[in-house]
């Protein structure tokens, strides 16, 4: 402070400081990884410190006083936060990656047209080959009627919630929809399985699987739609009304179409994250080996009980097997999740 | 074609909340009617209850009477719609559909509504509305091109095209200008005075020499306190209410003593 009035006084300002070198923090990194390394060898990892982590403190520690000496506390608070914050994102993206890679490695050691093609009919867990062409009919047949029940339903609550709920109802609407988001995905199953199953109505099959499926999509894509309908500018809403056009058509002719593109992402996503589902369908359309292209009757297999299936079964050739499928799964959401960034930019309103 | 509107004794609220009190007002055939006053005085809410969009807010209601012609709006079995269509409004930010090309936007309300008395084809609507709103010039080579793609002052003018191409007898208009730069504003205040040869037009203002520019007459509104609700304090030629005003709040008020 006192420097600072000084200058003032004389009236010269400096408008730079000492900086550290550009080159100081990635020499400081390097040095961090080496003493990470030294940890790792010495044996001195009885304190149960890995590597990685001492690394980490040692680059923390270090660059902040090498900047709080230098630099002065301002900078030292900025790089100590950059770090943390670039550090953080790493660490949530790691497991991400790491699955990636694995599944991917281990999956494409059995992929092969026999893989994609072929059935697990008549096929020894014991022996390699066979496929999961069956268990990929049954994901779609599951899925898309799951979207076929849950999406008409879940859309026309949303608009109920946003353009014409009031008081009780909507609130009560509202509150379930809440309750659903937090159901256990397994209770959702026994719910099928008691409710419809075990009561007679329908054998375990692919429909009774979507019906499972389709209540776990309800709450997201209400969610996903209302959050999609509230960002429609309410002004548009009054411009439409004031030219004389009735509600019911301002919802579908303004209001609809300018959320569209959200709302198709917001389907294709909760599509996505139903098709990775296993504790229902294990209850409601069981296992099967070969390919059912039936959905109202008899068991049919999916990616995920395949998965499960394969997996159970331990040995090393099923296990192979659960990769493949684990890398189809995969696959079949990215393609979905690229579908609906394609679909939303197609539809998103256009400004020029 | 135009018609005149006389608001009696009229009280508009917001849930309990009584926002303008006792407005007796008659608004003249083709003519411009000014409402100015303060922020928070109601003029806004009254010109939305006269097409009935201050309805459209949960809770909000209104009491007392709006003549169309001698013809109740708020009578029973009045169809609200069927009021908004003869009462068109221009709002106070540009609002023009995202989805729709500006060709599609100036026939939004035809399309949305079909009126199948109309003979003309759309593509001339289309050209009149835009004529009508001074903007046919500027958009004839590009009418496939989106609305959101014009400046503020064209998308302005668009609202105006949109408004007038469902062949309203009485225009309302909050604010039309607020968002617009100077060369805008004067485009639509040329606007206001060639589109009264055909419509009633009433337009909310905080600007008092745009009010003295355009309008026949004029209409003051205040509030005594924050809570308290907005009431008419004066009306008369806008002339009279600049220069000699009956009222000392209106004479504050427009000589810039106050607010």
């Amino acid at each position: 402070m006192a420097i600072a009035s000084a200058e003032r006084a004389t009236g010269s300002v400096h408008l730079t400081g000492r900086r550290l070198p550009r080159w100081a923090p990635w020499a400081l990194a390097a040095a961090s990884v080496g003493v990470g390394l030294l940890v790792q060898f010495s044996g001195i990892t009885a304190m149960g410190l890995a590597p990685g982590i001492v690394a980490a403190l040692v680059f923390l520690i270090g660059q902040t006083t090498a900047s709080g000496i230098v630099e002065g506390r301002r900078h030292a608070v900025d790089r100590l936060a950059t770090t943390l914050v670039y550090t953080t994102f790493v660490l949530a993206l790691a497991p991400l990656l790491w699955i990636l890679i694995t599944v991917t490695i281990k999956g494409l050691s059995v992929m092969s047209p026999e893989f994609l093609t072929g059935t697990m009919r008549n096929i020894n867990p014991r022996d390699a080959g066979g496929g999961l062409f069956h268990a990929f009919i049954g994901t779609l047949i599951q899925v898309g009627i799951a979207a076929l029940i849950a999406v008409p339903i879940g859309v026309l609550a949303a608009i109920y919630l946003v353009e014409f709920g009031r008081g009780k109802l909507a609130y009560f609407i509202s509150f379930f929809v809440d309750v659903m988001t937090g159901i256990p995905s397994i209770v959702a199953g026994l719910f099928i399985f008691t409710a419809l199953i075990l009561t007679g109505v329908l054998e375990q099959s692919g429909l009774a699987g979507a019906f499972a499926l389709a209540i776990l999509m309800l709450p997201v894509i209400i969610r996903a739609t209302e959050e999609m309908l509230r960002i429609v500018p309410n002004e548009l809403r009054e411009g439409a009304l004031a030219l004389g056009v009735p509600k019911w058509k301002v919802v579908l002719r303004i209001v609809i179409p300018t959320a569209i593109s959200g709302i198709i992402t917001g389907v294709m996503l909760s599509v996505a994250r139903v098709a990775g589902e296993t504790a229902p369908l294990l209850l409601t359309t069981f296992l099967a080996q070969s390919t059912n292209f039936n959905p109202i009757s008899g068991s049919q297999a999916s990616l995920p009980t395949f998965i499960w299936d394969q997996i159970s079964r331990g040995t090393n050739a099923a296990v192979d097997r659960a990769w493949g499928g684990a890398l189809a799964l995969i696959l079949f959401v990215l393609v979905l999740y690229a579908g609906a960034r394609l679909i939303s930019r197609y539809f998103a309103p256009k400004t020029s | 074609m135009s018609k005149q509107i006389d608001i009696r004794d009229l009280n508009v609220y917001y849930g309990d909340f009584l926002a303008v009190e006792g407005v007796n007002l008659t608004i003249k055939a083709n003519s411009v009617m000014a409402f100015i006053g303060p922020s928070g005085c109601g003029k806004s809410t009254l010109l939305r209850s006269i097409n009935r969009m201050h309805e459209v807010i949960p809770g909000a209601i209104t009491k007392g009477q709006i003549l169309l012609d001698g013809e109740d709006i708020y009578g029973p079995n009045v169809d609200p719609v069927l009021v908004r269509r003869t009462i068109g409004m221009v709002f106070q930010r540009p609002n023009p559909f995202p989805t729709m090309s500006i060709y599609e936007n100036v026939i939004a309300g035809l399309k949305l509504e079909k009126d199948k008395s109309r003979k003309e084809s759309m593509d001339d609507i289309v050209e009149s509305s835009l004529r009508g709103a001074n903007l046919w010039a500027e958009v004839k080579d590009r009418l496939k091109r989106p609305g959101a793609s014009l400046s503020g002052g064209q998308q302005q003018r668009l609202c105006i095209a949109r408004a007038i191409a469902v062949q309203p007898q009485v225009l309302l208009m909050d604010e039309p200008c607020s968002a617009l730069d100077p060369i805008s504003t004067l485009a639509i205040e040329d606007l206001i005075r060639e589109l009264k040869d055909r419509y009633t037009i009433i337009i909310v203002t905080h600007n008092m020499q745009q009010a003295g520019r355009v309008s026949d007459n004029t209409a003051f509104f205040n509030i005594s306190a924050v809570g308290q609700p907005g009431i008419m304090i004066e009306t008369g030629p806008t002339s009279e209410i600049f220069t000699k005003p009956q009222n000392q709040q209106t004479e504050d008020y427009v000589s810039g003593r106050f607010g």
